[in-house]
């Protein structure tokens, strides 16, 4: 009996999908039951899963055909457990969050549809044992965001958004799925379970060695350090390994919205504010920096490859955080602040520091929800209103959000002792064993963390109300409060409560089950730069936001480079030109072609020299006897000729 | 004389037809009754194949002498069917179980348009059974002529043009088709000439190495008959460059007729080459293989890029579906376990989501009396059934997981990917991973316009003429297959009853059970596809 109970895991949420699909979408009340109440009991299980109260369950096999096959089982490992209850407490809270955020939408039932195709999509990620099962779950969060994104479809511009996160992600999974094939292709396995990578690692002669780009015996020259690969064993050609590991960070870019196919996330927040918190801020965007510490061990056959993904983390999170300087929108800003934060969570894998990943993931799960939830409140509060500036003064006229908000933002700045301090130093302390130029810019990005989070906090919450309606803002209900209230209690306490262990843990067991030594000398960086640096910076960023936008009635910082940042680097405008200018040209020369070559000149044509033919043969049938006569006689003639003189 | 239940497939049309013109028997309802009864003993054979424990061989056969006279090689009526062609049965029971149920019961002419949807059926069923060259022919014959009169007199604007145009150019397929067959058969020797898929096959493959000392007819003779067949099957499936026939024609066609041709029939030509044409003339497919890549960048590419131009919906569906039998002929290139087996999966999958969208669309275009992206727009709100049945085909189309086609492309993706394992090393550059990434981009294309195609319809702004209740006036032009009295002038109803939306309903569940559980249908297809000769130890 057991060994199905983590099945429910997935079994309550596509329930309730299918429930409120065929019917209980017009009964709201019975889909909010359904909804809400298969998330808490999946909080529960998680519990269980995580106490080691519940085994992994039977699998069953899928899809079985000589070379290729896949299976439906479960990985319980710290990894997951730990991702898991992340998921499922979050999930649970938005759940809650949502009953009173949605109350006045007439296609609420809809609403929690969505959210519950959602969490059955992202369980089975962190559940996943195998690429092709991730890649299936992969697929089902991108069309849960689709369906979310888009919930208020009348809006013109939230059906576009929709349809902009579901390509994007579409395009990045080509990428990824190219990175599963050269996996299986290398391996002949798509199971990422580490026992199983490392006994196809000692295997010397690989069982489907790719034969054009082979490079079988690899010497080692004296004095030249063996590829991380060579030390674990396993003898590909580089290139195939380097394109695999890019492969599969495709994944990442898409989900986690790295540099360049960043621009769906932020205009995902045309969906509701519970969708960006949970989807786009907690758990999907998430499940990209967990996909690559699910498969560090293939990361790590390619050098280049974990270059790559160091570099892009590290250029994403600078770049998003440049941005967020500049934006007005506040749902915009956390947005720009969550790539940013995902920006660190990449780079710290490309640092050989996944455990540093998983930790900020956690705590960034809590102050991140906290604050688009919180934003969520004061939305509500202002009747739909998201301009900063056109807020003001709301930590007097709405404490218990506001101070709540105030956590989230220390937290996320690197304040101690809240939860952000601790994930983040301990990451940036990690990178610098890896490359001081990545610490260096990731303190930089701290500062701007510190900046822009204290100028939305200044101009939103401190100062006097800036409009009419910002002075009577209304308080959120119980059911709403209670999650930030939890929300924030974690990013108090996160620190303290012992995920950094726990993930190191894992991924010291990770790293011995594949035998791999870390390539470069790790050295002591000091409490100096671990913990005085970042706090000096993240202190820095506070005062001169506070500085510049104490009682500021615009915005100071105006023009020239400013205003790149405010229209976010000019990337929309760039893929809108390569959209309407090269694929729309491209697709509407095609059909020209195609209606006026291919169907016109050779279809039609064809048809016209028949018609043409038969016109001209019908001028032969003149109905003219005499006609016909003459040309029998001339036959007949014809004839004789021939059968006399030849 | 050994009768099989194959037969009643045959018969079960046949009947009704009679029933319908001699007996004047209500023709919509008869026409159910003869395709719910197809439907059920597509599902019955399926049970009775797998506990007949053949291991992926002949089940059901029922072998007749048809011709027998000295001279001419003999024609028998050879029924049977495999792994490979029980699918392809239970795609036509449920499609046609579909098409029938969303046509209109008032339509005019209704007993010869019933009759024609049948004599479909009889053709598309008689053609994934026969193990006869001849018959194998004949029964797709059937189903051109039905299309042909379903097109010309139900069809919506233009139908006249666009039915001969279609069946001009499906004839012209099929003589080279025909050329083909018969080049095949007189290139033998003299005393094993037979018109027997069986036969043939066993003369010319033997035991999986040739019978005799080499292949019976030489490298150059397959080279010649091959393209023949090539042609002649990719004419009938869309094979670019000769997809032209399609789009208008899918347009055109009443939605039950394209909801068959594009779910079934297409899929009798690549059947034919899984078949037919590549076991018998393996070694003509092997040198005709870089010119069937050529081809393939055309339905991958060119027909994607244009798909994404379309302004009308059904046009859009057209192209598309000829976009997506390039996957299909991938993996039926790969030639290896993997790729076949996903070959035949994607057809049951893509016979599903094109039999979806085509009935869709029609439903689209009669309720709003619009096709046009322009003219539309916003329409969930008025129609939300039709809104969450549309998002699940097109979810089919672009290979969203938990549908069937998804589990056909990964399939076809893997078995190209596996084309090149060392143990294939006669391929110098990596021809088919390399069509496998064109092919994964092909489904970021399809992303494209298939979203585009639910926002320009469901989402957005409404048009003004939809905001009012639905309307109608009376018909002063033709709109769709039904030819009603009225066309709407303003709003636009949803399906609202079970008998208007169980169809659609049905292939959706369908194509979900197939996503969900995909090992249903690779343990039935899998042992055939290990018997077919040739594939790579």
């Amino acid at each position: 009996m057991d060994q199905y109970v983590a099945w429910f895991l997935l079994i309550c949420p596509l329930a309730a999908t299918i429930a409120i699909l065929v019917r209980w979408h017009k009964v709201p009340n019975y889909a909010i039951g359904a909804s809400i109440g298969s998330s808490v009991l999946c909080f529960l299980i998680a519990v269980a899963v995580f106490c080691g109260a519940v085994p992994a369950p039977v699998s069953f096999m899928w899809i079985d055909l000589p070379g290729f096959q896949v299976d439906f089982s479960m990985i319980l490992d710290p990894l997951s457990k730990g991702m898991l209850l992340v998921v499922t407490g979050v999930g649970m809270l938005v759940h809650i969050f949502s009953y009173g955020y949605m109350e006045h939408d007439p296609s609420k039932g809809r609403f929690f549809g969505g959210l519950s195709i959602f969490m059955f999509s992202m369980t089975g990620i962190v559940l996943s044992s195998n690429l092709i099962m991730l890649f299936i779950f992969w697929e089902g969060v991108g069309f849960s965001s689709y369906l979310l994104v888009g919930f208020w479809y009348e809006r013109e511009s939230a059906a576009l958004a929709a349809n902009k996160a579901f390509v994007c992600n579409r395009l990045a999974d080509f990428g990824f799925m190219t990175g599963i094939l050269v996996f299986w292709f290398l391996m002949g396995t798509v199971s990422v379970e580490p026992n199983v990578l490392a006994g196809v690692y000692s295997q010397h002669a690989m069982p489907w060695m790719g034969s054009i780009l082979d490079n079988n015996s690899v010497p080692v020259a004296s004095g030249q350090s063996a590829s991380v690969a060579t030390q674990l064993g396993v003898h590909a050609n580089p290139i195939l390994l380097a394109i695999m590991v890019v492969g599969l960070f495709c994944g990442c870019i898409g989900k986690s919205a790295m540099f360049p196919l960043h621009v769906w996330l932020p205009d995902a927040m045309e969906g509701p504010t519970p969708v960006s918190a949970l989807i786009h801020a907690a758990t999907m965007v998430a499940a990209g920096v967990y996909m690559l510490c699910r498969v560090f061990p293939l990361l790590l056959l390619s050098d280049a490859g974990m270059t790559v993904i160091a570099s892009i983390g590290c250029l994403t999170s600078v770049m998003a955080a440049l941005i967020a300087v500049q934006q007005n929108d506040i749902k915009r800003i956390l947005a720009y602040s969550t790539l940013s934060q995902l920006g660190y969570m990449v780079m710290a894998v490309g640092c050989y520091a996944p455990d540093a990943a998983m930790f900020h993931l956690s705590t960034h799960a809590f102050f991140k929800a906290l604050l688009f939830l919180a934003a969520g409140s004061v939305i509500h509060a202002l009747h739909e209103e998201q301009d900063i500036w056109k807020m003001g003064g709301l930590l007097r006229k709405i404490p218990l959000t506001g101070i709540t908000f105030l956590i989230g933002m220390l937290a996320l700045s690197g304040v101690p002792p809240f939860a952000g301090f601790f994930s983040k130093d301990y990451l940036l302390s990690l990178c610098y064993a890896r490359s001081p130029f990545f610490y260096t810019v990731g303190v930089f990005t701290a500062f701007l963390t510190a900046f822009y989070m204290t100028r939305l906090v200044v101009i939103a919450f401190f100062g006097k109300a800036r409009t009419k309606e910002a002075e009577h803002p209304h308080e959120s209900p119980w059911h709403m409060t209670t999650p930030l209230v939890i929300l924030a209690v974690f990013s108090c306490i996160g620190g303290f409560i012992g995920l950094k262990g726990f993930y190191n843990g894992w991924s010291t067991s990770v790293v011995q089950t594949i035998k791999f030594v870390t390539p470069f000398p790790v050295g002591e960086s000091g409490v100096f730069m671990e913990m005085i640096l970042p706090m000096c910076v993240v202190l820095l960023g506070i005062g001169c936001a506070w500085a510049l936008y104490h009682d500021a009635k615009t915005d100071p910082l105006e023009g020239g480079i400013f205003r790149i940042l405010a229209n976010k680097f000019y990337f929309d405008d760039i893929y809108d030109t390569y959209v309407v200018g090269t694929q729309q040209l491209v697709a509407r020369s095609f059909a020209w072609i195609d209606s006026w070559i291919i169907d016109g000149l050779i279809i039609r044509g064809a048809a016209y020299v028949c018609v043409g033919f038969g016109e001209l043969l019908r001028l032969f049938q003149t109905g003219n006897l005499q006609a016909y006569a003459y040309v029998f006689t001339l036959g007949g003639l014809i004839l004789i000729y021939f059968t006399l003189f030849h | 004389m050994h009768i099989s239940p194959l037969l009643f497939l045959l018969l079960a049309p046949l009947l009704a037809i009679f029933f319908i013109i001699l007996l004047k028997s209500q023709p919509r309802l008869t026409a159910l009754c003869a395709a719910a009864f197809n439907f059920v003993l597509s599902l019955v054979l399926i049970f009775g194949y797998v506990n007949a424990n053949v291991h992926g061989g002949y089940a059901f056969i029922m072998d007749i002498p048809w011709v027998t006279i000295h001279g001419i090689p003999p024609i028998h009526f050879h029924l049977a069917v495999d792994g490979i062609s029980l699918p392809l049965v239970l795609l036509t029971g449920i499609v046609t179980f579909a098409a029938i149920a969303i046509s209109p019961g008032n339509i005019r002419r209704a007993s010869e348009y019933y009759c024609y949807l049948l004599l479909m059926t009889m053709g598309a069923m008689g053609a994934f059974i026969s193990l006869d060259l001849f018959f194998f022919f004949i029964f797709h014959d059937f189903a051109l002529i039905a299309t042909f009169l379903l097109i010309g007199i139900w069809g919506s604007h233009n139908r006249q043009f666009v039915s001969f145009q279609v069946t001009i150019y499906l004839m012209a397929g099929s003589l080279v088709l025909l050329a083909g067959f018969v080049a095949l058969v007189t290139a033998l020797p003299e005393h094993s000439r037979t018109f027997d898929i069986v036969a043939l096959t066993q003369y010319i493959v033997g035991d999986g190495t040739y019978a005799h000392q080499a292949h019976p007819l030489s490298a150059g003779a397959q080279a010649v008959i091959f393209p023949l067949m090539l042609v002649g099957f990719g004419i009938l499936v869309g094979l670019f460059p000769f997809h032209s026939w399609a789009p208008p024609g899918y347009a055109s066609a009443p939605p039950a007729a394209a909801m068959l041709h594009a779910g079934i029939l297409k899929k009798f030509a690549i059947y034919g080459l899984i078949r037919i044409a590549i076991p018998l003339l393996h070694t003509g497919f092997q040198d005709w293989l870089p010119v069937i890549f050529a081809l393939l960048i055309g339905n991958f590419l060119y027909a994607g890029f244009v798909t994404m131009a379309q302004k009308e919906l059904p046009l859009m569906i057209g192209f598309s579906s000829i976009m997506h039998m390039g996957y299909l002929f991938l993996g039926m290139a790969c030639w290896n376990v993997i790729g076949l087996t996903g070959a035949v999966v994607l057809m049951v999958g893509h016979g599903l989501s094109a039999a979806l969208l085509f009935g869709l669309s029609g439903e689209i275009t009669t309720r709003s009396g619009e096709n046009r992206f322009a003219e539309l727009g916003g329409l969930a709100k008025r129609a939300p059934m039709l809104a969450v049945l549309f998002s699940f085909a097109s979810m089919a189309t672009m290979g969203v997981p938990g549908l069937a086609n998804f589990a056909g492309e990964l399939l076809v993706f893997f078995g190209s990917f596996a084309r090149h394992a060392p143990l294939q090393p006669d391929l110098p550059i990596p021809i088919f991973i390399l069509f496998a990434l064109i092919a994964i981009y092909g489904t970021v294309i399809t992303a494209i316009f298939q979203l585009r195609a639910i926002k320009y319809v469901f989402y957005g702004p409404m048009p003004e003429r939809y905001q009012g209740p639905p309307t109608a006036v009376a018909a002063t032009a033709v709109l769709g297959g039904a030819e009603p009295e009225t066309v709407p002038s303003t709003g636009m109803s949803d399906t609202k009853t079970w008998e208007e939306h169980g169809p659609y309903v049905l292939l959706v569940v369908a194509s979900l059970v197939i996503g969900f559980m995909p090992f249903l249908l690779i343990n039935l297809i899998e042992p055939s596809v290990q018997l077919l000769p040739f594939l790579p130890k």
